[in-house]
C-alpha cells in the first residue's frame, strides 16, 4: 500500500508571553491509504496541535516552525494558503469534538451539506440534492431530518452530522480530534461502529486522535503514542498492546482500568506532565521513567525501528534491531 | 429500616426541576413542565462501603449526589443519615450535618475560589465551624495537606489555585473535604477531568483515606470500569431511576437489566484482539421532561414486551438474600 | 520560505522589544498614572506652587502670556496659571469624592441585590435602570439645581449618575458567580451567606472594578467641566477649569486664546490620564483581548 501522508521532523511552536511552548517538537509520522492510525496522548502531548497542523489550522500564536508535511508530493507546511484551501474537506478532512458549535444555527443541515459539496464540486441542484440524501442515509440520519436546524439534534445525531460533513467530498484522509470524547459510552459505541463502516466503504484513511487508549484500540490499525510533543512509540495496534515497549506505554496501560480483568491493580505514573516551555533536556520522559539511566538525561533518544513497522523512541532498544 | 451500621439511606427520592420557559411560551402554554431528574430513588449504604452510582449523562446521578449532601432540597422522598432523618434540616442543624457529610466535585478547575490561597481554602471549614483558629488551624491544615500528598505543605499553603495542576487542585479539594473528619463523602466524578496516568493516584489516596478513617463513599461515575475497580456496591441509573443494584461481583458476573448489559458491552477494552461486541440497543437517551411511559427503557429495548409500555417495573430482588435487584419485567 | 519570513519579523520584533521592553498596555497605564499623579501633586501643593492668589486681581485684564504671568491673565485680571493650579483642587476633589460615593454605594448594592435576588433585586434594579437610562448631564443639572452649589453637592450629583454603572456591573457578575462551582463548594462546607458574599464573591468581582473606575473618572471630569461651564455646581470665584473655560471662550473671537485654552487643556490632560490608565489596566488584566 502506498504512503498517503508523510511527516518529517515537524515542529509546531506557540509563541506566548511566558515563553515558547514547543507543542510539537520533531515528529516523524506516516500513514498509508485506507489505514487508521490512533494518535494517543494525554493533555500537553501535542496530539491536537499535530492534527491541526496537517491542515495548517494551528491558531496564532502557534506556527509551524520546521519540518515537512508531504501529501502527494506537496509539502503542506510550505505551500500557499490557496492550495491548502483546495485540499481541506476534499482530500483531507477534519472533524472535532462538537461539530455543532461550528455550524450556522440559521441554516438547515441539508443546506450545510449542499454548500460543502458545491463549494468544491460542480453539480447541478438535482445532483447535489441526491448526494445529500445519500450522505444522510449513510450516516444513519433519516432523510427528512435534513430539513432540521442544528439545535434540533441530539448528541449522537450531531456527531453523525459532523461525519456527514467530513466525508461529503470523499476525502482520502479523515482526521478526527477527540471526536467521541463528549459522548456517553453507548452512543460512542454506535458512532465508532459507524465510522468503521464508513472508512471501509469510502476507503478512507483515518487519524483518530484521543486521550482514551482503550477507545482507540477498538478502531485503530496502528497506534502512535505521543508524549511532550514527540511520538514515543509507533506500532501496529495488536503488537503495541502485546509488547508496549516504551516505559511510558507500559505506565499508561497499567493505569487504565480494564473491565475484563478482575482484581486489577491500577498504577499511576509518578511525577507531573512536562513543562513544554522548558522541557527536560535529553529524553522528555526521563524524570518519570522507572528505567532511566544517566544517558537518558543527557541525550534525546532517536526513533528506533525495533522491527519492521515498529518504532520506539528509547535508548533501551538501541541495539535491539531484529 | 433501623438496621445497624446503615450510614445513609434514601427512600423514594425525587427531584423535579421546573423547565424555564420564555415569556411567550408561558403565555401560550399554561402547562408546567418538569425535568424529572431523579424519579424515585431508594438505596442503603453501610458504614465503610464504597457505593457507586453509575450511569450516562442525564441519568440523575449527579443530582442524587447533591441531594444527599443537601445542597438542593428534594421534591419528594426522605434522606436518613445514621438513622436520623435529615431531609428538611436547615440553618444550624444543616451546618452541623456538614461536619459529617462532605462532597468532592468533578471539576478541580472550578471548585476552588480563585482568590483564596490554598491554606486559607482548606482551613476555611475549621473557621466556619469554629473548631480551630490561628496556629492550631494552620497546623491542622499542614497536616492534611501532607496527608493528601501536597508536600512541602508550607509551600502549597501560600499558593493560589492557578499555580497548581488539575491533579493537585483535586487533592486540595479532597483535603478541604476531609479536614472536618466527615463520615460520609460523596465523590462526583472525581477523576474524570484528570489525566489518565494520574487517576490511579487520586483513587489510591481516596482508598487509603477510607481505610484509615473508616469512611463511607458514594462514588458517582459514568465509567463502569472505574466503578468496578473501586466499588463494593453498584447502582445503575437510567433516566432518574435505579434499574439494577447489587454487589460489584453480582453486577459484573450476572448483569440482568438489558441496559446494564448494553453498557458493559459498549465499554472499550484496551485489547484490539478481543472480538468486537454487538450491543442490543438502539437510539439515544430520551429527554427527561417527557419520559416514556411504563418502563422508561422500553423504546430502546430489544426485549420489550407489551406490558413494558404501560407497567412501571419496580426494583425487586433476584434471589433469596435480596442483594441483587433489577427493575425489569423480564425477571 | 516560512522560516525566512518568520525569522525576519522575529528579529524586528525583538529589536523593538529591546528598546521598549514592556507591553504597550503597561506604557499606557504608566503615562496615565503620571498625568494623574502630576495633577494630584499640583492640587496638594497648590499654595506653594502657584505664583499668585488665584482669586485676586493681580494684573491688567487679558494680559498676554509673559514672564510675569506665564499663562497670561483672565477677564478679571487674575493669573491664569495660579487659577489652573488651584483648579486642580476642585477637579480632583469633586471627581474623587463623586467616584468614591458611586463606587461604594453601587458595588455594595450590586452585591446585595445580585445575591439576595427576589423582590429586593427587582426593586433596586428598577431604580438603577431608571437612573441609568436618564441622560447623565441633564440629571446632573437637575440635581445640582435642587441641591444647590458647593463641592459636596456637586460631587453627590455626579455620584448619582455613575452609581448605576457599578451596580449593574457588579450585579451581573454576582448573578453568574452565584452559580459557580466554588460558591456551591463553599455552601457544601457550611459557609454562611455573609461569608460567601464577602469572601467568595466580592474578591472575584473587585478585579473588574479598576477599569470601570478609571473610565468613569474620565467621564466625571468632563461632566464636572460641563456643569461648571453651564454655571452650575461650583460658585464663583472658586477656581475651576470648566468655569474658566466658559468665561474665557467669549474672548476667542477677538483672538484672545489664552483664557480658555489652558483650562481646556487641563481638562483634556486629566481625562486623558484616566482614560490611558483605564485602558492600560484593562489590557493588562485581560490579555486575551489583545488579539
Amino acid at each position: 500500500m502506498q504512503t498517503l501522508l508523510e511527516v518529517r521532523n515537524l515542529k509546531v511552536y506557540y509563541y506566548l508571553e511566558d515563553g515558547i511552548v514547543k507543542a510539537v517538537d520533531g515528529v516523524n509520522f506516516f500513514i498509508r491509504k485506507g489505514e487508521t492510525v490512533g494518535l494517543v496522548g494525554e493533555s500537553g502531548s501535542g496530539k491536537s496541535t499535530f492534527g491541526l497542523s496537517l491542515l495548517r489550522l494551528v491558531p496564532t500564536p502557534g506556527k509551524i516552525v520546521g519540518g515537512q508535511i508531504l501529501f502527494n508530493g506537496t509539502d503542506l507546511a510550505r505551500v500557499e494558503e490557496r492550495r491548502i484551501r483546495l485540499l481541506r474537506g476534499k482530500r483531507i478532512s477534519m472533524v472535532f469534538q462538537d461539530p455543532m458549535t461550528s455550524l450556522n444555527p440559521l441554516m438547515r443541515i441539508e443546506e450545510h451539506l449542499m454548500e460543502t459539496i458545491r463549494i468544491q464540486e460542480r453539480l447541478t441542484q438535482k445532483e447535489a440534492e441526491r448526494r445529500v440524501k445519500t450522505l444522510l442515509s449513510e450516516v444513519g440520519i433519516p432523510p427528512e431530518r435534513g430539513k432540521d436546524y442544528p439545535h434540533q439534534f441530539s448528541g449522537g445525531m450531531r456527531q453523525r452530522v459532523g461525519i456527514a460533513l467530513g466525508i461529503a467530498l470523499n476525502p482520502d484522509l479523515l482526521i478526527a480530534d477527540e471526536f467521541t470524547s463528549a459522548l456517553d459510552v453507548i452512543v460512542q459505541f454506535q458512532i465508532l461502529s459507524l465510522m468503521k463502516k464508513l472508512r471501509a466503504s469510502h476507503n478512507m484513511a483515518m487519524i483518530f486522535i484521543s486521550h482514551d487508549i482503550s477507545l482507540v484500540s477498538e478502531i485503530a490499525d496502528k497506534i502512535a503514542l505521543m508524549y511532550a510533543g514527540q511520538i514515543v512509540e509507533f506500532a501496529p495496534a495488536v503488537a503495541f498492546f502485546e509488547e508496549h515497549l516504551h516505559p511510558y506505554s507500559r505506565g499508561l496501560l497499567d493505569s487504565v482500568p480494564n473491565i475484563e480483568l478482575s482484581d486489577q491493580t491500577l498504577s499511576y505514573i509518578p511525577g507531573m506532565p512536562p513543562d513544554l516551555i522548558n522541557p527536560p533536556s535529553g529524553c522528555r520522559f526521563y524524570p518519570r521513567c522507572p528505567e532511566a539511566e544517566d544517558k537518558c538525561r543527557e541525550k534525546d533518544p532517536p526513533l528506533i525501528e525495533v522491527k519492521p513497522e515498529y518504532w520506539v523512541k528509547c535508548f533501551k532498544y538501541e541495539r535491539k534491531r531484529r | 429500616m433501623k438496621e445497624k451500621d446503615v450510614e445513609l439511606e434514601v427512600v423514594g427520592l425525587k427531584k423535579y426541576f421546573p423547565v424555564q420557559k420564555s415569556f411567550l411560551e408561558r403565555v401560550f402554554s399554561r402547562k408546567l413542565e418538569y425535568v424529572q431528574a431523579v424519579n424515585g430513588v431508594s438505596f442503603r449504604v453501610k458504614r465503610g462501603q464504597v457505593f457507586s452510582l453509575v450511569g450516562e449523562s442525564g441519568c440523575g446521578k449527579t443530582t442524587t449526589g447533591r441531594l444527599i449532601v443537601r445542597l438542593i432540597d428534594p421534591t419528594d422522598g426522605r434522606i436518613f443519615f445514621k438513622n436520623e432523618e435529615v431531609t428538611s434540616w436547615q440553618g444550624e442543624k444543616l451546618r452541623e450535618f456538614r461536619k459529617f457529610v462532605q462532597i468532592i466535585f468533578q471539576n478541580p478547575y472550578a471548585s476552588l475560589n480563585p482568590r483564596m490561597k490554598i491554606g486559607e481554602a482548606v482551613g476555611h471549614p475549621l473557621e466556619i465551624h469554629r473548631l480551630a483558629t490561628g496556629e492550631q488551624k494552620k497546623r491542622l491544615v499542614v497536616q492534611i495537606l501532607e496527608k493528601v500528598g501536597l508536600e512541602p505543605a508550607e509551600k502549597f499553603y501560600n499558593l493560589y489555585p492557578f499555580e497548581l495542576s488539575g491533579g493537585q487542585r483535586q487533592r486540595v479539594a479532597i483535603a478541604r473535604a476531609m479536614i472536618l473528619n466527615p463520615e460520609l463523602v460523596v465523590a462526583d466524578e472525581p477523576i474524570s477531568m484528570i489525566d489518565v496516568s494520574l487517576r490511579a493516584k487520586i483513587l489510591e489516596l481516596m482508598l487509603s483515606l477510607k481505610n484509615e478513617r473508616n469512611l463511607t463513599y458514594v462514588f458517582i461515575t459514568h465509567d463502569l470500569a472505574v466503578a468496578k475497580y473501586i466499588s463494593d456496591w453498584i447502582a445503575i441509573m437510567y433516566l432518574g431511576e435505579i434499574v439494577e443494584i447489587g454487589r460489584k461481583e453480582d453486577i459484573f458476573s450476572n448483569p440482568c437489566h438489558p441496559y446494564t448489559k448494553a453498557l458493559l458491552a459498549a465499554i472499550p477494552v484496551p485489547d484490539p484482539k478481543k472480538a468486537k461486541k454487538e450491543i442490543q440497543l438502539k437510539g439515544e437517551v430520551p429527554s427527561s421532561i417527557n419520559p416514556p411511559s411504563g418502563c422508561k427503557f422500553h423504546p430502546r429495548c430489544n426485549f420489550a414486551m407489551k406490558k413494558c409500555r404501560s407497567l412501571v417495573p419496580l426494583l425487586h430482588p433476584l434471589n433469596k438474600d435480596g442483594n441483587h435487584q433489577v427493575a425489569c419485567h423480564l425477571f | 520560505m516560512i522560516d525566512v519570513k518568520y525569522s525576519l519579523s522575529k528579529h524586528i520584533v525583538s529589536g523593538i522589544r529591546a528598546i521598549f521592553p514592556r507591553r504597550t498596555a503597561e506604557y499606557f497605564a504608566l503615562i496615565g498614572l503620571i498625568l494623574i499623579l502630576s495633577i494630584i501633586v499640583m492640587a496638594i501643593f497648590a499654595p506653594l506652587i502657584a505664583p499668585y492668589n488665584p482669586i485676586k486681581k493681580v494684573g491688567d485684564i487679558l494680559e498676554r502670556p509673559s514672564n510675569k504671568f506665564i499663562l497670561g491673565t483672565d477677564g478679571l485680571g487674575r493669573d491664569i496659571l495660579s487659577r489652573i493650579i488651584f483648579g486642580a483642587r476642585t477637579a480632583i476633589l469633586v471627581t474623587f469624592l463623586a467616584i468614591s460615593i458611586s463606587l461604594s454605594v453601587g458595588v455594595f448594592l450590586g452585591l446585595l441585590s445580585g445575591y439576595i435576588g427576589g423582590k429586593f433585586d427587582s426593586v433596586f434594579s428598577l431604580i438603577m435602570d431608571a437612573v441609568y437610562s436618564f441622560p447623565g448631564l441633564i440629571l446632573a443639572i437637575v440635581l445640582t439645581a435642587m441641591l444647590g452649589p458647593g463641592i459636596v453637592n456637586t460631587a453627590i450629583a455626579i455620584a448619582v449618575i455613575y452609581t448605576p454603572t457599578y451596580f449593574r456591573m457588579v450585579r451581573g457578575l454576582v448573578l453568574s458567580l452565584k452559580e459557580s462551582l466554588f460558591v456551591e463548594a463553599a455552601r457544601a462546607i457550611g459557609a454562611r451567606d455573609r461569608t460567601i458574599v464577602f469572601k467568595y464573591i466580592f474578591p472575584n468581582v473587585i478585579s473588574s472594578v479598576p477599569i470601570v473606575l478609571s473610565l468613569n473618572a474620565a467621564d466625571a471630569v468632563l461632566t464636572l467641566a460641563a456643569l461648571s461651564f453651564l454655571g452650575l455646581g461650583l460658585p464663583a470665584p472658586t477656581p475651576d477649569w470648566g468655569f474658566d473655560l466658559k468665561a474665557g471662550h467669549a474672548y476667542l473671537a477677538a483672538k484672545i486664546w489664552w483664557p480658555s485654552t489652558f483650562p481646556g487643556l487641563m481638562i483634556v490632560i486629566l481625562t486623558l490620564g484616566f482614560s490611558l490608565l483605564g485602558e492600560g489596566i484593562n489590557e493588562l488584566l485581560n490579555p486575551e483581548l489583545r488579539r
